[in-house]
């Protein structure tokens, strides 16, 4: 590898957190991405959960990396992913028993979420721990601000409501009249934010202004390809300028990379 | 095909039809129940009409502007649009429903997806189902101030009778002095209206005759009140059938194509709103069932291909 695409902590942290956002780059861990989002606190619950889960098992799958046989790694992950999901529910259900209650199915759900152990397969398993950890942090806080921001919208349009609080009592909070109260309370909100449909609306927007962001990123000369999380598919990525690209479906360039 | 068909040299005579002159045609046959919409309940009814209809052409230009096509509201398909969405509003509403809807319908429904042609579903409908879904209490609101009076009207609609088993005055129903949108209300100015359609050739029978026959099997088979001729045409007269029957069931994007796709989607039509209406928990269901049939469609016309020229069916099947 050149100098360039050299892996630093950093470099792997805000990978994750920016240029490969798992939720709107990747696409990965949608189940929770549209069903817990009603709020923003509890996208920010969900996010922080499957961070500290995520963080966990890239630094204990990285650490027995050499260890794990190469045919049964898959169940071995999932061993060790549980285990925390269960360390962690149990947190949850002991010391922020509100969070677990609005959570409730996809705490356990963790187990299966597809950044887990899409993380483990592309990355812990072939880094060593420091870095795995850094990339567990980057994509959990990824995960953790595209929920927050999908539950920010969506309890913005669908309940009038900013992180729980609604906007009568914001507005009450720096002194507004009663009238003016009175007036954001008899105000309906915009529901089907805050049901299934609006997980999607909300989704496919955000995603559509990150695209917009890319693109004009890329259309500057500036680098967004993907880097790490390879599928190793490479007839169906698209990602045509990739390096680790051994197999081209145009036909051209067929070197064999990685 | 036993006969040859002779096609002779150019010059060829050419038809006027185009989009803007179909477009044109419908909103001209939806003046009978708009008016009668606007006679019945008053101004308020001219206003949200016009709103919903700048809303959704000014949404199509500014949409078209800001992705840099050519603009497409000159198709005055974004009219018909807003014109069907008002009519499928309570006269109550306030006007920032109307906004949103139409945005909705334009923007969301129909330009996201690629404009007239490409959209899955019938935008104003989508939209009616976007404002019901979010704003229940207000799109379910029907009371209003009879023009020329003071007092406000109010009560339930026609198939909320008929669903709590209260009596209904079928005649009322059909001239339209009853309660309900903007739209749906006159059962006779929406066949006038399905009559233009029909006598210029922008519609056929297929849809609508199979939706509503097969709606009206459905509520003889279902309805547990058996051969109960006024109860049968208090539903047929009653809700959005008709409008939906004739002016959005038809919308030729979210249709089938094939005469036997399109006899499918009408029974299938029929089918989901009798269900909706006897069995689930509001009184009406016609933009569900719409909205379900354009979902669909695609499947509909898989099932529906015709055979090639010149091939038996069984050679068109691989």
């Amino acid at each position: 590898m050149s100098k360039e695409n050299e892996m630093t902590a950093g470099k792997v942290f805000f990978n994750g957190l920016i240029k490969e956002n798992p939720t709107f780059v990747l696409m990965l861990g949608m189940c929770p991405t549209l069903a817990v989002t009603t709020s923003a606190i509890n996208g920010f619950g969900m996010g922080m959960t499957t961070m500290v889960v995520l963080t966990m098992s890239n630094i204990i799958i990285s650490l027995l990396r050499n260890i794990i046989p190469d045919k049964v790694r898959i169940p071995a992950f999932i061993v060790i992913i549980a285990s925390f999901v269960t360390i962690v529910g149990q947190f949850l259900e002991a010391y922020i028993p509100a969070l677990n209650d609005a959570l409730g199915m996809f705490i356990p759900l963790i187990v299966v979420n597809c950044i887990i152990l899409g993380r483990a397969e592309a990355f812990a398993s072939k880094n060593n721990f420091v870095l795995s950890m850094f990339d567990g942090l980057g994509m959990g806080l990824g995960f953790t601000v595209a929920l927050t921001c999908i539950g920010l919208v969506r309890e913005l349009l669908g309940a009038h409501k900013i992180f729980g609080i609604s906007f009568a009592e914001l507005a009450a909070m720096i002194g507004a009249g009663e009238g003016v109260t009175g007036w954001l309370q008899s105000q309906s909100p915009i529901s089907i934010f805050v049901m299934a449909p609006g997980a999607f609306f909300v989704l496919a927007a955000l995603t559509a202004v990150q695209n917009v962001v890319r693109s004009k990123k890329e259309q500057r000369g500036e680098k967004t390809k993907i880097q790490s999380g390879c599928s190793h598919d490479c007839m169906n990525c698209g990602e045509s300028s990739c390096e680790h690209r051994f197999y081209d479906p145009n036909g051209k360039d067929c070197a064999v990379g990685r | 095909m036993s006969e040859l068909m002779k096609v002779s040299s150019t010059p060829h005579v050419r038809a006027k039809d185009s989009t803007a002159r179909i477009m044109l045609t419908v909103v001209i046959a939806l003046l009978p129940a708009a008016g009668f919409g606007v006679w019945h309940f008053g101004w308020k009814a001219f206003m949200l009409i016009l709103i919903t209809v700048a809303t959704c052409v000014l949404s199509e230009w500014l949409f078209c502007l800001a992705v840099k096509k050519k603009s497409t509201i000159g198709d005055f398909s974004a009219v018909v649009t807003g014109m069907l969405l008002a009519m499928n509003l309570p006269v109550s509403a306030p006007w920032w429903i109307a906004v949103i809807g139409g945005i909705f319908a334009i923007f969301v429904v129909k330009m996201l997806f690629g404009g007239l042609g490409q959209n899955f579903m019938n935008p104003a409908l989508g939209a009616r189902c976007f404002l019901l879904i979010s704003f229940s209490k207000i799109m379910t609101d029907f009371s209003y101030v009879a023009p020329g009076g003071t007092d406000v009207i109010s009560g339930a609609t026609p198939l909320a009778c008929l669903k709590n088993g209260d009596p209904v005055v079928v005649r009322d129903m059909i001239l339209g002095t009853v309660q309900g949108t903007i739209g749906e209300i006159s059962m006779i100015a929406i066949v006038i209206g399905g009559c233009i359609l029909i006598m210029t050739g922008i519609i056929d029978m297929v849809v609508t005759g199979t939706y509503i026959f097969s709606f009206a099997v459905f509520v003889l088979l279902f309805a547990g009140r058996g051969l109960d001729w006024y109860y049968l045409s208090a539903h047929i007269a009653g809700g959005g059938l008709m409008l939906g029957a004739f002016f959005m069931a038809t919308d030729y994007v979210t249709r089938p194509i094939t005469r036997k796709g399109q006899i499918i989607y009408g029974i299938l039509l029929g089918v989901l709103t009798g269900i909706f209406r006897l069995f689930g928990p509001s009184a009406e269901g016609v933009s569900y069932a719409i909205i379900i049939g354009n979902l669909l469609v695609p499947l509909i016309e898989k099932i529906s291909v015709p055979a090639y020229f010149g091939k038996k069916k069984a050679d068109t099947k691989k």
